[in-house]
């Protein structure tokens, strides 16, 4: 049960600081949690509910829809194949049962030696290099069954160590230097626009 | 096809390996629309985008200067959130206007901010987008760092923060109310309009615009080269030029800017500069003009130029862009159940018709698939479809708060229109094979 590390949770307090409205901050703190252990545990989900002001079943509630949080340990390589309508014109759907015995489990399964979760997935707006997919979201166009193959090996054979554990997205992250911050405008602040009133009144 | 020159208005720089840095975009023009804006009364930057007719390049097409002016007076504070939550089934436009021009859409979204006073603006990018969002991720930093986003930009009282955020996987956030709510922490499903029009009631209630990054993209260079040159392109209701996705059954498919309103459909699909005509030279099939929500076209609207109105007209729309094309050897059974699907996984939930009707949808063509098929299904199809959206008419109808459920409606009112003998031989085949198979009941003894 892992709460966010110290590193973690001063980060997510860096995020909320910059949202109107602390819950607003939920989705990206989930991706944290997601980012440090792999899959969203329960002792974030609690955590991260205290950071924002709600009950953990609210952020249990929210992160639940979304597809891509994670509540069970998963892969460390997260590999979504395409099977919408761009894609199965294309091959997809044949990708993905080559997928399938290539790796040796169906989607939704993961490899034994936790390496490999397989997912067929909704579009990933990479409809003209179809049949495509992602691993851990990260894109790979036009994949023939040789390739997919040999990009399992990659990943097995640790050549492919550019694309890091499920969880992490980016790689840079947003950073708002304290001297450059306009602030946060929260529905409190009522004011009007301070370069509107001076445009109007350099117009009168 | 117009043969005049077009300017790249919004893929300039894609052909820049580099084109997603600050000194790329500075070396070619870059913020120089922002400086031009501070110079500028706000009210005047926001006429000169009233005076480009620039069409929302999301989906729904409602003009952007338009959709600006809803936005009642004196209600502060209003926020700018960019809806880059792109996920419409054969779209491709915004996550490349994301992953290589993030600079572009930032200085857009200032300019946004800037006509129409808005104190803080989010850009939300899809969860599965891990290359736009560290992309613009950087472009944000090094902006920040320029002084041309945040405090005094570039030393006026013109102040505003631009906050990445990102989703979590979920189709039906790239609707404008749905989006909101994920934007506020809450399970991304649809608010009632009325009363949420987010112009009116948004984020945390106040005045919201929701610009699609595609249409935001677009306001450098309308600024630069003021709203008249860009309404100059284009026709009718659709001026600019526009991102096109051509995929499917085409031999060159490919992300292409068009002049809007003047290049036609078949000008895209078979010209050898786009499409370059169909794989194998079969003949085509079907072809879906703007993303799976759309209506299907067929040979005979091949000649219908890009443009609003008169795609509307023939029934269908130009949605997000997204031309997909199947060749004569398309099941069309199987394709219209793969889109079906897509509905029927990706329903938030909250209206009965949707949740409950695309899942009969898609159970139904599933069995037809599978040989399982029965008489009464074509008409218990087009039964559920009425449901969803009563009259199963173009524009549709529906009986949910979003357009999500009566999306799925058009596939299977295209494929029956079009295609209904191969329906109906699946049924047939279904049939025949059920009679074949050993009647498991004891037949009725009829007593003397």
């Amino acid at each position: 049960m892992a709460r966010l590390t110290a590193e973690n949770t001063e980060l997510a307090l860096e995020i909320i600081a910059r949202y109107p409205r602390p819950k607003s901050a939920l989705i990206p703190l989930l991706h944290l949690a997601q980012e440090q252990d792999g899959h969203v545990t329960d002792a974030a989900m609690s955590q991260i509910a205290e950071l924002v002001g709600v009950s953990a079943a609210e952020v249990l509630g929210t992160a639940s829809f979304y597809e891509m949080f994670k509540f069970e340990p998963v892969g460390r390589y997260m590999v979504n194949i395409c099977t919408n309508i761009s894609c199965q014109l294309m091959g997809g759907e044949e990708l993905l049962e080559h997928a399938e015995s290539t790796l040796g489990i169906r989607p939704g399964q993961t490899t034994e030696d936790g390496l490999f979760t397989l997912e067929d997935v909704e579009c990933i707006a990479a409809c003209t290099e179809a049949p495509c997919l992602q691993v851990n979201y990260r894109y790979f166009h036009k994949i023939s069954n040789p390739q997919f193959d040999q990009l399992v090996a990659d990943l097995r054979s640790g050549a492919r160590n550019d694309i890091p554990p499920h969880g992490t997205l980016a790689k840079v992250r947003q950073r708002i230097p304290a001297d450059r911050r306009a602030g946060v405008v929260t529905p409190e602040d009522t004011a009007h626009p301070v370069w509107l009133a001076s445009s109007q009144e350099a117009q009168s | 096809m117009s043969t005049t020159e077009v300017p790249r208005i919004i893929t300039s720089r894609f052909d820049h390996e580099d084109s997603h840095t600050l000194a790329r975009y500075e070396a070619t023009g870059g913020y120089q629309a922002l400086r031009k804006a501070i110079g500028m009364a706000p009210a005047a930057v926001f006429d000169e985008v009233k005076a480009a007719s620039l069409l929302g390049r999301g989906g729904a097409g409602f003009p952007a200067g338009v959709k600006w002016g809803l936005a009642p007076a004196e209600v502060w504070p209003r926020y700018l959130v960019v809806n880059g939550d792109e996920s419409e089934p054969g779209t491709y436009k915004d996550r490349l206007l994301m992953e290589r021009d993030p600079h572009q859409l930032i200085e857009g979204v200032l300019l946004a901010c800037y006509a129409i006073g808005c104190g803080q603006a989010f850009l939300y990018v899809r969860g599965e987008m891990a290359l736009a969002q560290e992309h613009i991720a950087a472009a944000l930093n090094d902006a920040y760092a320029a002084g041309y986003v945040g405090r005094n930009i570039l030393g006026t009282d013109f102040s505003v923060d631009v906050v990445l955020t990102w989703g979590a996987g979920a189709y039906i956030v790239g609707e404008e109310t749905a989006l909101i709510e994920s934007l506020e922490g809450n399970r991304g499903m649809p608010r009632l309009k009325p009363p949420f029009f987010p112009a009116a009631k948004g984020l945390y209630m106040q005045p919201t615009i929701v610009n699609n990054v595609e249409t935001l993209s677009n306001l450098p260079w309308i600024i630069s080269n003021g709203g008249e040159a860009f309404a100059a392109l284009g026709a009718e209701t659709s001026r600019g030029t526009r991102m096109f996705a051509v995929s499917g059954h085409v031999k060159t498919p490919g992300v292409f800017e068009v002049e809007y309103g003047v290049t036609t459909f078949r000008d895209l699909i078979f010209s050898p500069q786009y499409g370059g005509g169909i794989r194998n030279d079969n003949a085509i099939k079907a072809f879906i003009p703007g993303g799976a929500s759309a209506p299907w076209f067929f040979e005979e609207h091949l000649d219908l130029p890009l443009e609003k109105v008169t795609v509307d007209r023939a029934g269908s729309m130009l949605g997000s862009g997204a031309i997909v094309v199947m060749d004569e050897t398309t099941d069309a059974v199987k394709a219209c159940l793969r889109v079906v699907r897509f509905f029927a996984r990706e329903s938030c939930g909250k209206c009965t018709p949707c949740r409950e009707g695309t899942t009969w949808l898609e159970k139904i063509l599933q069995r037809i698939l599978d040989g399982y098929g029965r008489p009464s299904d074509l008409a218990l199809l087009m039964d559920v479809c009425d449901n969803i959206s009563p009259g199963i008419a173009w524009p549709p109808k529906q009986t949910t708060i979003c357009p999500l459920g009566p999306s799925a409606v058009s596939p299977i009112a295209s494929a029956m229109e079009r295609f209904r003998s191969e329906f109906d031989a699946r049924i047939t085949q279904a049939e025949q094979t059920r009679i074949s198979v050993p009647v498991a009941f004891p037949k009725a003894v009829t007593h003397a």
